[in-house]
């Protein structure tokens, strides 16, 4: 009797992993949408204001842009193959590649730090003074700049907790071999995190 | 059951597809350095989507989900471009 009534409630467990990742495609959509945005008024204010936005581009350092892009596309790939090795069952490398991938947000966080603080301490900041007497395309540019790769830097610590939550989950086997679209899900997140940088990279950083 | 687990890549495409998508950032930041006028905007953004098409269909698996997925992927994508294209008409005539 107790046998036959586990058996009928292990059947009865709802699950839908297809929903689940369908519902978190949705909610990237939302997101494409917020960045859509604001890639929309870059394009209509670059060709309004084409040359002093090659002017300002000129100041950001197109090495740590690209070191930058080398780190995210290469943590998208330890997300990714974190997927993999759980699916073979291998708990230990699943989480050492998620591991991996912290280790590559925060070397882009402390990227973006000092990035950011050079541009600031050369008075380049949205209100300052050096800022007030440039022409209005450079104004725009760097506002854009900092909401932007501001709001993808917000993104990236967002993403660094869902991952670190992800990784509890293994570690307490709340997400296992058989049921994992937890992991998948934050790793779409963190591919979409990716995905914009490689649209951020080349408008901020390789006008010439 | 059997539509919770879909088959993967392994590891060894995932690593192709990084090696690519490193090759195609070299590649945008060479042509970047080289003066090519309106193009090299062009260039760069056609670079960024062959990225993007490689990072959605292999690492996101949009490759291997259901129709439906791509039904919405496209119809996302096609609303983006006509907001995209209205605001330039406004733009571009006003």
């Amino acid at each position: 009797m107790t046998h036959n009534h586990d058996t009928a409630a292990v059947h009865h467990v709802h699950r839908d992993d297809v929903g689940a990742r369908m519902g978190m495609w949705l909610f990237l959509f939302t997101e494409v949408l917020l960045f859509g945005g604001l890639f929309l008024i870059y394009a209509v204010y670059r060709f309004q204001y084409a040359d002093q936005f090659r002017i300002a581009g000129l100041e950001l350092n197109t090495g740590i842009g690209a070191l930058n892009t080398i780190i995210l596309l290469s943590s998208s790939l330890t997300v990714a193959l974190s997927i993999t090795a759980l699916q073979k069952g291998n708990k230990f490398l699943s989480l050492v590649f998620l591991y991996a991938t912290q280790v590559f947000a925060v070397l882009f966080m402390i990227n973006k730090y000092f990035e950011w603080s050079a541009k600031i301490s050369h008075g380049i900041f949205p209100g300052s003074e050096e800022m007030l007497n440039k022409h209005n395309g450079e104004i725009l540019f760097y506002g854009l700049y900092y909401i932007m790769t501001g709001l993808h830097g917000l993104h990236v610590i967002i993403g660094m907790i869902i991952i670190g939550v992800v990784m509890v989950f293994i570690k307490n086997d709340k997400i296992t071999s058989e049921s994992y679209v937890k992991l998948e899900n934050a790793g779409l997140y963190w591919h979409l995190v990716d995905l914009i940088w490689i649209f951020l990279f080349p408008l901020f950083y390789l006008i010439q | 059951m059997e539509s919770n687990h879909k088959s993967h890549p392994g590891y060894v495409s995932y690593i192709i597809v990084w090696v690519a998508l490193l090759a195609l950032t070299s590649i945008t930041v060479t042509i970047a350095g080289i003066n090519l006028g309106n193009y090299t905007l062009i260039i760069a953004m056609l670079i960024a989507a062959i990225k993007s098409m490689l990072v959605i269909n292999i690492f996101m698996h949009i490759k291997y989900e259901d129709a439906i997925f791509k039904v919405f992927l496209a119809l996302s994508g096609l609303t983006l471009l006509i907001i995209f294209i209205l605001t330039f008409f406004d733009f571009i005539y006003r």
